[in-house]
């Protein structure tokens, strides 16, 4: 057991515990040249675009560069995500994101619950945006099912989707104000997600991972004066947005690290299969809500934001004006919300309400059956998509025709961006590396699943 | 439902699909020419790529003419000025699965073909990295296929004793 002990005199143990093998970032004699040509960001010449010819590197045999960790622990990369780069000096000139820390496994518990409980799983991936998680899957197995769900849920299901927005970006702000060294927006961000965790609470009864929309509709009605805490949380945002605006927006240090910093082009971001912010602030104007409208999108009024340089500072004026725009959308949906059912009356999909088990038969067969076996979806594979706050949350479903899908898979949205964090890196100086992250907004409960 | 785009490989079957513009059933030499064909016809994005373990489903209802296998690919591609979007299902093997890596044409599926690698143990050929990406190292078997036991694995660290 003694020759176990991890010692500085024996550093080869250290290394194997520490060791992701393979998966980690290779020293450059160790690398194959098409990984080297992958890490580098050349492989995007096959689509017709060059690299920086002041910016390549791949000849390089010295050992004047260092390969060093950064993370799973690390306060700024938002979770458990671990970075081995290359450093030469400050400036990087590799980055290999090492993923997989908080594997849970959910695709495959996914398959193990029926589909009335699959909201529960599904939320947990995206922490954050929870809605957002569960709305992409509701409307996947709803799509398989071939049912419509009622006018009032439709609506509620889109307000709720947009407060979580909402309430992702200004988790966002405050991160990325932390990261950079405004502590006070870390404080400003968090107090006004309170409300509209508040308010999550009061509807849904949960904070987050609320399990609030299902197939079929979502849980629970609109509680009573929902209009008024709704006009509150708009209007309370929509000025502290402008507040945001002068705490940061002109602020010099706040710049210096932001404006030109990273930037990504609209080629190199499509080829990367990048989507959400991070793609818009190329300039393209790529939002699911207008470009494949689902719910109610293409009956309110709204901008899609996009950006020009696809730097850091973009992709902060992005999300700062995304929550204007969110707030416009709860606006109308507070104006417009129909009256009616907030869950399908279809006994196969949804349980009947408590008092009616006491007296109908059929509503307590339909509630047994519902809680026991589930709902029986028929066969079919679907891929359906939604633009969560990170971009393109696509589910891929296959049913057989039982009551637990057969093949659950989660298009999560940070998974595919932090593809884009080696290029964005790259050339840039280590501070810089920590501004990159925090700009991409990865989710790791999402990365991972 | 749109047609396949010109200079796609001959004989490739396709079929209607839920939510989608096109369903195509490429065979694994066919697919990676389809690709391209569909590559140059303006779909610039491969917004998904995952395997699927058909272990139990053998006899699943496929368009006439296509064998069914035990695992698939399942691509998905995005054509963003026509907002088309099109599933393309390879049937990948039974034994050892095994498919051309679509990184030549779509630099962004790296990172999904190594998680459907790691899943599924679906090898990508010409993949620059084809390494696990969410599971560790060392970890024996692909837990996403419908013959991995679960909760086969006491304990999870590495210095755990018993076997994997």
């Amino acid at each position: 057991m003694t020759d176990q002990v991890r010692t500085a005199n024996r550093p080869d143990l250290l290394v194997v515990e520490t060791s992701e093998g393979a998966q980690g970032l290779q020293p450059r004699d160790l690398t194959s040249k098409d990984e080297l040509g992958r890490e580098v960001g050349s492989v995007l010449r096959v689509s017709g675009l060059t690299v920086d010819p002041n910016d390549v590197d791949f000849d390089r045999q010295d050992d004047e560069t260092m390969i060093i960790n950064m993370g799973p622990a690390h306060p700024s990369t938002h979770g458990v995500l671990r970075l081995m780069l290359e450093l030469d000096g400050e400036f990087v000139l590799r980055t290999k994101p090492v993923i997989g820390y908080l594997h849970t496994g959910m695709e495959k518990t996914g398959e193990q619950l029926t589909y009335t409980q699959g909201a529960t799983n599904v939320t947990r991936m995206d922490y954050v945006s929870p809605i957002a998680n569960e709305l992409n899957y509701s409307l996947a197995v709803e799509k398989l099912l071939g049912i419509e769900v009622p006018e009032r849920a439709i609506w509620i299901r889109m307000m709720m989707a947009e407060l979580n927005r909402i309430a992702s970006h200004l988790v966002w702000m405050a991160t990325n104000g932390m990261d950079l060294g405004a502590t006070s927006m870390m404080i400003y961000g968090f107090r006004e997600r309170e409300l509209v965790l508040a308010f999550f609470e009061k509807t849904a009864g949960l904070r987050f991972n609320l399990n609030y929309v299902r197939p079929g509709g979502v849980a629970a009605d609109l509680p009573d004066g929902w209009q008024d805490d709704v006009a509150v949380i708009c209007e309370t945002i929509d000025a502290r947005t402008y507040e945001y605006d002068q705490l940061l927006t002109g602020q010099p240090i706040f710049r210096e690290r932001m404006v030109g910093v990273a930037p990504i082009t609209a080629e190199e971001a499509i080829a990367l299969s990048v989507t959400g912010p991070v793609l818009r602030s190329t300039g393209v104007a790529w939002d699911l809500r207008r470009a494949m409208p689902y719910l109610a999108y293409d009956q309110v009024e709204f901008d899609v934001i996009v950006g020009t340089y696809g730097d850091n500072f973009d992709r902060y004026a992005i999300r700062l004006n995304e929550i204007r725009e969110s707030v416009k959308i709860v606006r109308q949906c507070l104006d417009m919300m129909p009256k009616g059912d907030y869950r399908i009356q279809d006994p196969k999909v949804t349980p009947p309400p408590r008092a009616r088990i006491g007296e109908s038969m059929e509503a307590l067969i339909h509630h047994f059956k519902l809680f026991t076996e589930g709902m029986h979806v028929p066969a079919g594979e679907i891929y359906s998509a939604i633009e969560s706050p990170r971009g393109e949350l696509g589910c891929y479903l296959v049913s057989d025709g039982t009551s637990k899908p057969y093949r659950l898979h989660v298009r999560g949205p940070s998974f595919v961006n932090l593809q884009a964090i080696p290029l964005m890196m790259r050339g840039g100086s280590l501070s810089d590396a920590i501004t990159v992250i925090s700009s991409v907004d990865p989710i790791m409960g999402e990365v991972d699943r | 439902m749109i047609g396949l785009p010109a200079r796609s490989p001959e004989g490739v079957i396709t079929s209607e699909g839920l939510a989608c513009d096109l369903l195509c059933f490429p065979t694994v030499e066919q697919y990676p020419k389809l690709v391209r064909a569909f590559k140059n016809a303006g779909f610039q994005m491969a917004i998904d790529v995952c395997g699927v373990d058909y272990l139990e489903q053998m006899d699943r209802p496929l368009p006439e003419g296509v064998v069914a296998t035990r695992f698939e690919v399942v691509v998905n591609l995005l054509n963003m000025v026509k907002k088309e979007r099109v599933r393309i299902r390879v049937q990948a093997g039974t034994e050892h699965p095994e498919v051309a890596s679509l990184f030549e044409f779509y630099p962004g599926v790296e990172a999904m073909e190594r998680e459907a690698f790691d899943m599924f143990g679906i090898l990508f050929t010409s993949h620059p990295d084809m390494t696990r990406i969410l599971m560790p190292e060392d970890w024996e078997g692909h837990p996403l296929r419908k013959d991995y036991g679960i909760g086969r694995v006491p304990v999870q660290f590495k210095e755990a004793p018993g076997p994997r």
